[in-house]
């Protein structure tokens, strides 16, 4: 798919040269300034409160580029990068309350314009099955469901598991999954939390 | 003038399916039920979003601002005062303004250039809420129904069409900020769900796409107003942990534009009533 996707951005990059204007076709790319003018004046200036934001990064410009197709090479390129940028707790432990990050799994609030600022949800089960006594999960990423039993509740899986939470992106660059822990959405103390909720034997993920 | 009395009963069952917040296996038949219901939407009586049809038909007539005139002159791109099948080829390129416009934007130019109107009210009430009714909403409910039963068709023939059109494509495919979310994330492969709400997919022509375009602006029970476009979008930035996006900026039109466009050949029956 990726090698597909590929050889048709090479094919499409190759003919754009040959046409007059930038987007004299459907189907071309928009001329990259006019891009930029447009998203600047959507977005005119930073709300107070969100300079610090992250608002577009190297990667998420990759991924928007190719549409999460990424060519090998700036794959590994990603990659990389965004492995870097994992930190694990001080003293090792990726272990928190399960209880608490059951909470945090089904909860949708927090960080958009309209909220206050506040303990954000992480909302995982807008796209994953978890707990199979909870219906309401969507299915844009994989089910979860036994997720620390299934890997014998080993704790190299649980510190892959924390990781995944912090950026998905280490090791599935332009994942769906947004990167947590990168942004700051989520505190080091949610994100063991959430570990837990997937790797404690008592938490109804593994029943 | 129609009335809303129908829509006590209808509205109480659309509100019933909206509040069951019902087990994955229930979805199937609340979508069956839906579909049942669809039916009574589209009666006057029972969609309150008339309502907003007939205001919106007595704001178009009405003369107002500092040159005391209606809007009947207006040329929303089928020549002035001409509103049917106006909206099925929205958003378009206008040359007096050399530029691709959407409803909305176009109202605006309308308003100012012809009725001497200062708008700042006007976009204050953008969005309707409690107490707080929208002369835009009204206006496109009115504008929009001058095309039911037509589909739409927008053939992009100016340059600055296809530019818009390429710009809302990319933005469609843009993730950034907070959730690393893009349109595409949500909307970009077919039968996908968030929690148990269906995503129709939008990036391909089809009849999600078709279906979900000709259904706006639509009366949400769960606000109890009627939404256009500009809000819906408005709503998915909001949702994707971005700033607020400007109201009727050129990137909203653009995407609107590329979303038109994949659900070219749709028929638009609005103002709709959905959840
Ligand atoms: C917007 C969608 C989305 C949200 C929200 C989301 N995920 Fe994911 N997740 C995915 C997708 C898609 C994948 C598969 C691709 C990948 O590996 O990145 C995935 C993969 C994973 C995996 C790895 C599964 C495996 O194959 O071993 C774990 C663990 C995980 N998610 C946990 C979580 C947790 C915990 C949360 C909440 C903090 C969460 N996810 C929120 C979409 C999401
Ligand atoms: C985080 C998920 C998410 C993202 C990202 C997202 N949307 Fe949505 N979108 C939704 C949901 C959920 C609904 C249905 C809401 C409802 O019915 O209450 C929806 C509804 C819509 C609708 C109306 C669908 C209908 O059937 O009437 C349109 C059009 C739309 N989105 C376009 C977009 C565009 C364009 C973008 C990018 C700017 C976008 N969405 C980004 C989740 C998302």
């Amino acid at each position: 798919m990726r090698t597909f996707f590929f050889a048709a951005l090479v094919v499409l990059a190759a003919q754009v040269p040959a046409l007059s204007p930038a987007v004299a076709q459907v189907g071309a790319p928009p001329d990259p300034a006019a891009l930029e003018r447009v998203t600047k004046a959507m977005w005119p200036k930073r709300p107070e409160g969100w300079e610090n934001r992250i608002s577009y990064d190297e990667t998420q410009a990759a991924c928007s580029r190719f549409r999460n197709e990424l060519p090998q090479a700036e794959f590994e390129r990603v990659r990389a990068r965004e492995a870097a940028t994992i930190r694990f707790p001080a003293d090792g432990n990726v272990l928190g309350d399960w209880k608490a990050g059951q909470k945090y799994a089904n909860d949708g609030r927090g960080g958009t314009f309209t909220d206050r600022p506040m303990t954000n949800g992480a909302n995982c089960y807008a796209c994953h099955q978890m707990d199979l006594a909870e219906l309401s999960y969507g299915t844009l990423g994989p089910p979860l469901v036994g997720y620390g039993k299934l890997r014998n509740y080993a704790p190299e899986e649980a510190r892959a598991a924390y990781a995944k939470i912090y950026n998905s992106m280490a090791t599935m660059p332009c994942s769906t999954m947004p990167r947590f822990g990168y942004h700051g959405f989520l505190t080091e103390q949610q994100m063991k939390d959430l570990t837990a909720f997937l790797f404690d034997p008592a938490s109804p993920v593994n029943k | 003038m129609r009335t809303r009395r129908g829509c006590v009963a209808a509205c109480a069952a659309i509100l019933l399916l909206a509040a069951g917040s019902a087990p994955a296996q229930q979805a199937v038949d609340t979508e069956k039920e839906l579909e049942k219901y669809r039916q009574m939407m589209s009666d006057p009586m029972s969609n309150p979003g008339f309502l907003n049809v007939d205001r919106g038909e007595a704001l178009w007539t009405q003369k107002r601002g500092a040159r005391n005139a209606s809007l009947e002159t207006c040329d929303l791109g089928m020549g002035p005062g001409k509103l049917e099948g106006a909206f099925a080829r929205l958003p378009r390129y206008f040359a007096d303004v050399d530029q691709v416009m959407d409803l909305e934007q176009r109202l605006k130019h309308c308003m100012e250039t012809i009725q001497g109107l200062d708008t700042a009210d006007i976009l204050r009430r953008r969005f309707g809420a409690p107490g707080r009714v929208s002369d835009m909403e009204d206006l496109v409910a009115f504008i929009a129904n001058k095309s039911s039963g037509m589909k739409f068709e927008v053939p992009l023939s100016h340059p600055k069409e296809r530019e818009a059109y390429a710009i809302g494509e990319a933005l469609f495919y843009r993730r950034s900020d907070f959730m690393d979310f893009s349109c595409a994330t949500c909307h970009g492969e077919e039968g996908k769900r968030i929690r148990l709400q269906p995503l129709p997919q939008l990036n391909k022509p089809g009849r999600d796409a078709q279906m979900t375009m000709g259904s706006w602006p639509t009366y949400r029970v769960s606000q109890s107003q009627t939404r256009t476009m500009q809000h819906r979008l408005w709503d998915c930035y909001r949702q994707m942990r971005t700033p607020e996006p400007v109201y009727l900026s050129e990137g909203i039109t653009a995407l609107t534009l590329y979303l038109v466009k994949t659900a070219e050949g749709g028929e638009i029956q609005v103002p709709s009533i959905k959840r």
